[in-house]
């Protein structure tokens, strides 16, 4: 790839940024529980090619590390670890939404001119695709709360949390020299992890009326 | 002499158009049946229809007005003559000037209310139905029509289309994300206008999915000849409208050679075509949407058109 050229680089991750905040209104429109989690793993896809960018630009090979997490645990692990357990106990008919999607959208709507003007004032000496790098991720971020108050399931509120924190690790890879960024985001990965357990742990009790593993074997029988 | 020259193009566009229009109908037609394991009617089979359906005789209502007999001719010359102005091959036509994207919207505006009035004539309560789906679908498509034109105009710096598709092709630096959401805008509202799936299955014989043959149903003969053209016009104009604004290359210019044109020519051909393809393979991979649901769609287009403008007044300059 001829990617020698900084300034196109930038208007590169001006551009996959501004593509995350897209898709984080597809996921505010989604009704459906599978196509949640496959947008969610475009979401976290994006990201991983942002952070990988930045890490160009910056020089900064650390970040490569928190594009390899993104990419592997986020766009890949995960969204098939939820798919699991949305196939196993047979959650694709709850009912999802708060208000209908034109609402939500029209709310995301809002959330996107509070993040202009937060994010203006904030960023008034720096160069201009760096400022709407740090608006997409404040967008991001905004509308990955506004989709955790607008569902009723906990699957797709751990979908909004997780990309909320696509938000903050975008904000914190476009934020040129920020310290522990990587450290920040396995953190962040792994307290994922465990709610995502917690989530699977909580519906085998729940179906299964113990902890016992050998329920989800493939047949199914438990010889007592 | 540039007069002669912009006089030649805007006649033979305006004569492609209504020839092709046919032929893109027919395409799209194939591809889906082929998709679907079908033989499908031959290629020229749009045509075909046309000319059987002139030759036939005009069943009216008893109670149809003059309202009735007019609204095929008004709806027919609004869309032939908003499909004359876009510029398809050359970016220099004789009324170029009046090609204004705002104009453009309201003369397919117009081409719907003639038909909504229409059909509202004959007094049966479906035509009324027709009207009434028809109309709820454009109260969202048209808004969302306008962000995109409002974008576009914001980048361009002017709301004249030729100018336009001369800023897009011109432009060397970033492409802006409001650009991307506009294509996803321009998508949803084409769809919506233009009667395809997932907003209106234009093959359907069931009263139940009907939105835009419920108001066009009580014509026959010539005028349903018309009418069928009219529909064929808008999918080519709104093809058109869609490769000028976002894939402008290829358009011969005001002080370009005939070889130029011609090669503008085959490259249009080319672009419908390919949409053409792509529009039917689209319509195959998914199914009709309830019409309760279109609502969060094509709002979901228009906030997204919004977002753009937004976006694009915040952006901007860089």
């Amino acid at each position: 790839m001829l990617m020698t050229d900084p300034k196109l680089k930038l208007e590169i991750c001006y551009l996959l940024s501004g593509s995350m905040a897209i898709v984080s209104f597809a996921l505010l429109y989604q009704s459906r529980m599978a196509a949640t989690i496959n947008t969610f793993a475009v979401h976290a896809l994006l990201l991983g090619l942002v952070v990988a960018l930045q890490a160009d630009i910056q020089a900064e090979h650390n970040l490569y590390l928190t594009a390899a997490i993104a990419v592997l645990f986020k766009a890949i692990a995960i969204p098939l670890a939820l798919h699991f357990i949305i196939r196993k106990f047979d959650l694709h008919r709850t009912i999802e939404m708060v208000v209908s999607p034109g609402l939500t959208m029209t709310a995301g709507l809002g959330l996107v001119v509070v993040a202009v003007m937060v994010m203006r004032p904030v960023t008034v000496h720096s160069d201009a695709l760096v400022t709407a790098d740090l608006i997409f991720a404040m967008v991001v971020l905004l509308l990955g709360i506004l989709m955790m108050i607008t569902r009723r399931n906990a699957i797709t509120q751990v979908v909004g949390f997780m990309s909320l924190e696509n938000g903050l690790i975008l904000a914190m890879a476009g934020v040129h020299g920020m310290p522990l960024v990587v450290e920040i985001s396995v953190a962040l990965t792994v307290l994922v992890a465990c709610i995502v357990f917690g989530m699977f742990f909580f519906r085998i009790r729940e179906r299964f009326s113990s902890l016992d593993i050998r329920h989800l074997e493939s047949d199914g029988r438990v010889s007592q | 002499m540039a007069i002669i020259s912009e006089s030649l193009v805007q006649l033979l566009q305006v004569l492609l158009v209504i020839g092709i229009a046919p032929g893109l109908t027919g395409l799209i037609r194939w591809v889906k049946a082929r998709l679907q394991r079908r033989r499908g009617p031959p290629l020229l089979q749009a045509y075909y229809d046309l000319a059987r359906l002139s030759r036939k005789e005009v069943v009216m209502a008893e109670h149809a007005s003059w309202l009735f007999r007019s609204v095929p001719y008004l709806a027919f010359t609004s869309v032939w003559t908003a499909a004359a102005l876009v510029p398809t091959f050359s970016t220099s036509l004789l009324f170029g000037p009046a090609a204004d994207l705002i104009a453009l919207v309201a003369l397919l505006g117009s081409a719907r209310f003639v038909l909504a009035l229409g059909s509202l004539d004959i007094g049966t309560s479906f035509g009324g139905m027709g009207a009434s789906r028809e109309m709820m679908i454009a109260s969202l498509a048209e808004p969302a029509m306008l962000m995109v034109v409002f974008t576009v105009s914001i980048f361009a710096g002017t709301t004249f289309l030729p100018a336009a598709a001369e800023v897009v092709r011109n432009h060397h630096a970033i492409i802006h994300v409001s650009m991307l959401l506009i294509v996803i805008t321009m998508v949803i509202v084409a769809l919506a206008e233009n009667a395809r799936i997932p907003v209106d299955n234009p093959a359907t014989h069931l009263e139940l999915t009907m939105v835009h043959e419920a108001m066009v149903l009580e014509y026959s003969g010539w005028y349903l000849a018309l009418i069928e053209a009219t529909a064929s016009i808008k999918l080519v104009l709104y093809l058109s409208l869609f490769s000028c604004l976002f894939l402008p290359w290829g358009m011969a210019s005001a002080n370009s050679t005939a070889v130029e044109v011609l090669a503008g020519i085959g490259i249009w051909i080319g672009k419908l075509g390919l949409g053409g393809i792509l529009l039917a393979v689209f319509e195959t991979c998914i199914a009709k949407m309830r019409l309760f649901r279109l609502t969060d769609l094509i709002g979901g287009g228009f906030l997204l058109g919004l977002l753009s403008v937004i976006l694009m007044y915040v952006f901007g300059n860089i």
